[in-house]
């Protein structure tokens, strides 16, 4: 071994060999770089901070960026913090982390949490050669690699003279005064942005690039790295643009022996790929060929912006020349329904049988779309498209099928094999059910799918009389839990063993092996939360030959998951409800005065406007949905995802056209403000400001998780002022997109367009909660008047910088969604809205949003957790509920097995 | 704070050259050599008898706090260091494993901690220079710096991962506090030793470093992991691979395990190391399992032949004992391992 590579560690080590032409450093754990983990750590959401840190991770990050540098936070505190939290997870913590601030106190207490070797980023000569030298003397110390920006007392520097000039003398001085190890040493000669318009930008490429390479050559065993996004900075908004510049760009930095880089996964556009004559255009611009090339990219550039590259696609028909079977599969793949019918007759009068079109090209061309997804090669709506083409195609031959089996009696076409598919009594959910369905169509499986809120009876007989291989229970609220629990029990008493399978937003692996799967031992319960793993575990249920295995594994796996489970829940340590009560949030209610409403009572909104309600829209939920996994806008760019996001997108608003144009969706909501005062864990409400007479009462949860001083045991009571402090106010509302969007998408599934039908409920949803957003924006500058002068855009509005939080009964803040009960009856929001409750308490319509709003700036939304007898009992006691109802309505939050007091002490 | 422009010690230059030579000799076990004493309360407090009194009394009780011993019965300690020199220690680890003020503060003695250092550095030194009269070869006193009983990457608290029971500050001021005092008392090198936690030793090797500055010179380090999870890692977590990369920094002298689950459970894991570190590779496990009554077992042929057989293949340029190990473990270690020439290190560059 001798080499000086640079040498990191997480847990695990990482070499930069020659064989690693390039290091790609996971940026997504910047708070500059991310609006959406800036939002999660202002909010303190550390457990979703934790998670884009592990998806970087799991997405072949070899170090991940670290950086907090954002003025409302505690940079240095929640540096540590993070890295503290990270290191706790084995996952992440493989990796090295790089510690990005521009503050040294910031780095040096990062420094102090890991235990691997990590890389600083950075320092410079900015500040003179004192504080460079001490502090590469502290990183020595510490065991950190460094990056040395190109910086010095005069400044950044932009020319190569100046940038190697900065970057030899800082070599000098580390290898010769310090004793740094010059693998150790990583240049940043800083990319700045060209084709700006200013002349002397214009040569920043080739002054980074020369810079590099004069690097490489004579400053041995260095490193060389940079932020790319920086260098098309003028292009921003044209995405196509910055892609092809910055693929051109690396091309040339890494030739010139850049290897290492903070870039954006969706910037790595292949050099090769890129369209030639933009290719050619931007190397004019990179590489400052000739004085007109900015001119020369901008004026091509409009021809690329937007989805230019897809229009072109779209023109070209040469595929329309092709044989009719290789038809049919660029169809399905490309999800065109637009020739479909004709390929589709051609198919069948070459045929002998309609049925030989299905079993034919038509599956065949499917199991294409199914090896591209589980190649990771499609995404989820465009499966859903070939789905669509797919149907299509069927229901021009289903006729002839028909025909032809009435006049031989003879067999129909086979299916892989028949599941039922059932959003559970009580909820009204069912976007991700019908994606799953669709998909495991495709797949040619055959599906009864009985819609939303079916009772268990149904679901059983319908098992029975259809003779079902699968079940699967989809459910988004809380309580949908019990009915899966049920049904399984059910399923059991009734000699089913059929596979059971469990899916939707609130149900995970571990409610399903500890609640779900123990009870029904004939059968098998399994997990399945997404529907790219659907088909597989379907496909394995139904195989006889890999049944039994796959089965046994999975109930190891659950067994393991339950007693995992379980050790954990003994090791927490919880208080009791007085001790949690003593550490509440103890606001001085003498430094602030409440405001003052503009009305008391409940008031119909009725003034929407859809184009209005459109801008508020957060999409990142909407590609969520899709199972594409990405921050909007960002996720448009995205390396591996980025096409399938973008037509997916493209067609989102081309329906949100439609919505507005033809008022496909009726929206109605309904406010309300009440004299309130804080009496322990409840707020009382009164009907007037002389508060008297008490209205009605919401209870609210405390957390029992013992807390580090001085983190509070919260509620959302401690945010009302307690009686006798102040005269302060609650406020509540409810949202509908309206009734419609179930009729819009039964149109489109009986127009075989299952694309659009889930399209245009996922649009519903967003619109919902998009209003959500705006009304409470009107609330806090209008009817309730607490921020008057506020002034956020629309999309601000994602990262909640706003003052005030509107929780909703049934999540985090408050569990328990029998609330609802209450906040409805002050509202009459039923009559006001046409919004009702189901027994489970969903609401219906699904694309409904409702809460409470609570006024005072340092309120936040914090999560209960989970509950203790204690306060349990003490909960239904003020609710004037029976224990065990409270207990069934909280049941995913108890810390403990519900009348069963002494069974630890008995085991 | 200058680190590595600061002058090395002249022992560095003895202790390269004899490394050259032939694989060198640890001692062994300090600790469980004491438990053979059975020593009581008194006695551990220098009350009576052979003890000499202590000039840092305490009400806490004491017994179990074999580091004291340098103070109150410091001839016995001395016995122990001579024993080894003459069964063929090259280097004496002093009796500072957990003479640090986070582990004194269970005894209530963390006044006395530079002290201890100062005083344990002496005694080693008396038993190796009455071993040097003897037999005129050169021997070496190794300041012990052990990983003290908590973790700064790790939280003891599983509802609360963020939490830290000790910060890399804290264990900067206590290691700084110790190796003040075995630099006092005139060690020849520090080495840090049983480390489960790397982010500690990082810890220990910053307050090395702040040492050395004030001491004007660079005494040599030796780092050494202990390993004692199946899995291959340490209690942080960490492959073998991984914690070279995380202290390499140091330039230590040496790197390498000890302790753990004996010589067998540890071959791979020193294989990995002496596959990846530029410098010399020390081994110094335990002897073997301990029983159930936490005795250890294996004899002074069966550990040695284990180490002879590392050396035999080239994995290793240092050998010695910890837990279990007694003057016979080292001298029929120093027979096993004599017959082969140390490991080649791979140097960069």
């Amino acid at each position: 071994m001798t080499d000086r590579y640079l040498r990191l560690s997480g847990l695990e080590p990482f070499v930069l060999t020659p064989e690693i032409p390039f290091v790609n450093v996971g940026e997504r754990t910047n708070v500059t770089g991310s609006a959406r983990f800036r939002k999660l750590i202002k909010n303190q959401d550390y457990a979703a901070a934790l998670e884009v840190a592990r998806d970087q991770v799991e997405n072949g990050a070899q170090i991940i960026d670290v950086n907090m540098d954002e003025g409302l936070i505690d940079s240095r505190a929640v540096m540590v913090e993070f890295l503290n939290l990270l290191a706790a997870e084995p996952d992440i913590a493989r990796v090295p982390v790089m510690i990005d601030s521009s503050k040294w106190d910031v780095i040096e207490a990062g420094l102090k949490c890991v235990q691997g070797k990590p890389v600083v980023n950075s320092i410079s000569l900015k500040e003179g050669e004192a504080q460079f030298r001490e502090q590469a003397e502290l990183c020595l110390a510490y065991g950190a690699a460094i990056v040395v920006m190109a910086f010095d007392e005069e400044g950044q520097a932009g020319t190569c003279a100046r940038k190697t000039e900065i970057c030899a003398r800082a070599y000098r001085i580390l290898t010769e005064d310090v004793g740094f190890p010059p693998e150790d040493i990583i240049f940043d000669p800083n990319i700045f942005a060209v084709a700006t318009g200013i002349e002397e930008h214009n040569n920043y490429g080739v002054d980074f690039i020369e810079a590099t390479r004069w690097i490489r050559r004579n400053l041995p065993h260095v490193h060389v790295s940079g932020g790319v996004s920086n260098l098309s900075f003028s292009f921003r908004g044209n995405e196509t643009v910055r892609e092809a510049m910055h693929a051109v760009f690396l091309y040339h930095a890494i030739g010139a022996g850049m290897d290492m880089g903070i870039v954006n996964a969706g910037q790595l556009a292949v050099y090769d790929q890129v369209d030639p004559e933009l290719r050619d255009a931007c190397e004019d611009v990179v590489l400052n060929r000739r004085p007109d090339a900015t001119e020369r990219l901008l004026a091509l550039a409009e021809r690329f912006r937007g989805d230019g590259k897809r229009e072109d696609k779209a023109r070209d028909l040469a595929w329309r020349e092709w044989a009719v079977e290789k038809r049919i599969e660029h169809a399905l793949v490309n999800g065109i329904t637009e020739f479909i019918d004709a390929d589709t007759e051609e198919a069948h009068q070459a045929a002998a049988r309609p049925l030989d079109v299905i079993e034919g090209p038509l599956m065949a061309g499917m199991n294409v779309v199914g090896d591209l997804f589980g190649a990771g090669k499609m995404f989820l709506p465009q499966v859903v498209k070939s789905a669509r083409v797919m149907k299509q195609a069927v229901a021009l031959l289903l006729p002839y099928m028909e025909e032809e089996k009435r006049l031989s009696g003879g067999g129909g076409r086979e299916s892989a094999g028949k599941i039922l598919m059932a959003t559970v009594k009580g909820d009204v959910h069912d976007i991700g059910k019908n994606i799953v369905g669709v998909v495991l169509a495709c797949n040619n499986y055959e599906i009864i799918d009985l819609g939303v809120m079916v009772p268990p009876q149904k679901i059983i007989e319908t098992a029975r009389t259809e003779n079902v291989d699968v079940i699967g229970l989809s459910g988004l609220i809380t309580p949908s839990l019990d009915e899966m629990v049920h049904l399984a029990a059910e399923l059991e008493r009734e000699d089913f063993d059929i596979p059971l399978l469990i899916g939707g937003a609130t149900t995970s692996k571990v409610h399903t092996a500890v609640k779900i799967a123990p009870g029904y031992r004939r059968g098998q319960a399994i997990h399945v939360n997404d529907a790219s793993r659907a088909v597989g575990v379907v496909s394995h249920l139904l195989s006889p030959t890999q049944k039994s295995a796959f089965v046994t594994g999975i109930r190891s796996e659950y067994v393991e998951v339950a007693e995992k489970h379980a050790r954990g829940e003994a090791a927490k340590s919880r208080l009791a409800l007085q001790q949690a009560r003593n550490n509440a949030l103890k606001l001085d209610w003498s430094a602030y005065v409440p405001v003052r409403p503009r009305f008391t009572g409940a008031r119909v909104v009725d003034d929407w406007d859809l184009a209005e309600i459109a801008e508020y829209i957060d999409w990142t939920p909407f590609f969520r949905t899709w199972e594409l996994k990405g921050v909007f806008p960002k996720i448009l760019d995205d390396e591996k995802q980025g096409e399938a996001a973008r037509a997916l997108f493209a067609e989102a608003e081309a329906m949100v056209r439609r919505v507005i144009d033809e008022k496909w969706f009726n929206p109605r909501a309904v406010v309300g403000f009440w004299p309130a005062n804080a009496v322990g864990d409840d707020i009382r409400v009164f009907t007037d400001p002389a508060r008297d007479k008490t209205l009605a009462t919401f209870h609210t949860l405390r957390q029992q998780t013992a807390k580090r001083a001085p983190r509070p045991n919260l509620a959302l009571a401690d945010f009302v002022a307690p009686t006798g402090a102040a005269e302060d106010w609650i406020g509540g509302f409810v949202v509908t997109a309206g009734p419609e969007e179930t009729g819009i998408a039964k149109r489109f599934e009986e127009a075989n367009d299952d694309y659009s039908a889930i399209l245009v409920k996922a649009l519903a949803d967003r619109f919902a909660e998009a209003m959500a957003e705006l009304l409470h924006a009107r609330v806090r500058r209008d009817y309730w008047g607490t921020s008057p002068e506020e002034r956020f855009s629309p999309q601000d509005l994602i990262d909640e910088p706003y003052a005030g939080i509107r929780p909703a009964p049934g999540y985090p803040a408050q569990p328990d969604h029998t609330e609802k009960t209450t906040l409805f009856r002050l509202l009459d929001a039923e009559s006001a809205t046409g919004v009702t409750l189901t027994d489970s308490m969903a609401m219906w319509p699904g694309s409904s949003v409702s809460g409470l709003y609570f006024g005072h700036p340092e309120s936040y939304y914090f999560g209960v957790g989970k509950v203790e007898r204690d306060q349990v009992a003490d909960y239904a006691q003020r609710k004037g509920m029976d224990l065990s109802e409270a207990e069934r309505w909280l049941a995913p939050i108890l810390n403990y097995v519900p009348g069963a007091r002494n069974t630890l002490a008995a085991e | 704070m200058k680190i590595f422009r600061l002058p090395e010690t002249d022992t560095v230059r003895r202790l390269q050259a004899m490394a050259r030579d032939r694989i060198l000799m640890l001692d062994g076990a300090m600790g469980t050599m004491i438990q053979t004493l059975s020593l009581t309360e008194d006695d551990f407090h220098g009350r009576g008898g052979s003890g000499t009194g202590c000039a840092h009394p305490t009400d806490h009780p004491q017994k179990g706090n074999n580091d004291l011993l340098t103070l109150t019965q410091p001839e016995a300690i001395e016995r122990i260091h001579f024993d080894f020199a003459m069964a063929g220690a090259d280097i004496v680890e002093t009796n500072t494993f957990s003479s640090t003020t986070i582990a004194q503060a269970d005894y209530g003695l963390q006044a006395a901690v530079h002290d201890l250092n100062e005083q344990a550095a002496r005694v080693a030194r008396r038993a190796i220079d009455r071993a040097t009269a003897i037999d005129g070869r050169e021997r070496f006193v190794a300041g012990a710096v052990g990983p003290t009983n908590r973790t700064a990457s790790l939280s003891p608290d599983v509802n609360d991962p963020g939490f830290r029971a000790v910060t890399f500050d804290d264990l900067r001021i206590a290691y700084g506090a110790q190796i003040r005092g075995l630099i006092a008392g005139g060690a020849d090198l520090i080495l840090i030793e049983t480390i489960f936690d790397t982010l500690n030793a990082k810890a220990a090797i910053f307050a090395c470093f702040e040492a050395f500055a004030e001491h004007g010179k660079r005494l040599p380090v030796m780092i050494s992991g202990t390993i004692t999870d199946a899995s291959g890692r340490t209690l942080s977590g960490q492959t073998p691979t991984a914690f070279w990369h995380s202290v390499r920094h140091a330039r230590p002298f040496s790197v390498g395990l000890n302790c753990a689950l004996g010589a067998a459970a540890m071959r791979p894991h020193i294989a990995e190391i002496g596959g990846v570190a530029d410098t010399l590779v020390c081994a110094y496990p335990n002897a073997g399992l301990p029983n159930a009554f936490g005795q250890y077992d294996e004899g002074p042929e069966e550990t040695a032949a284990q180490l002879g057989a590392f050396a035999s293949q080239g994995l290793v340029n240092m050998v010695g004992g910890c837990c279990g190990t007694t003057p016979d473990h080292i001298r029929a270690m120093a027979e096993a391992v004599a017959a082969h020439a140390p490991r080649k290190a791979p140097f960069h560059d």
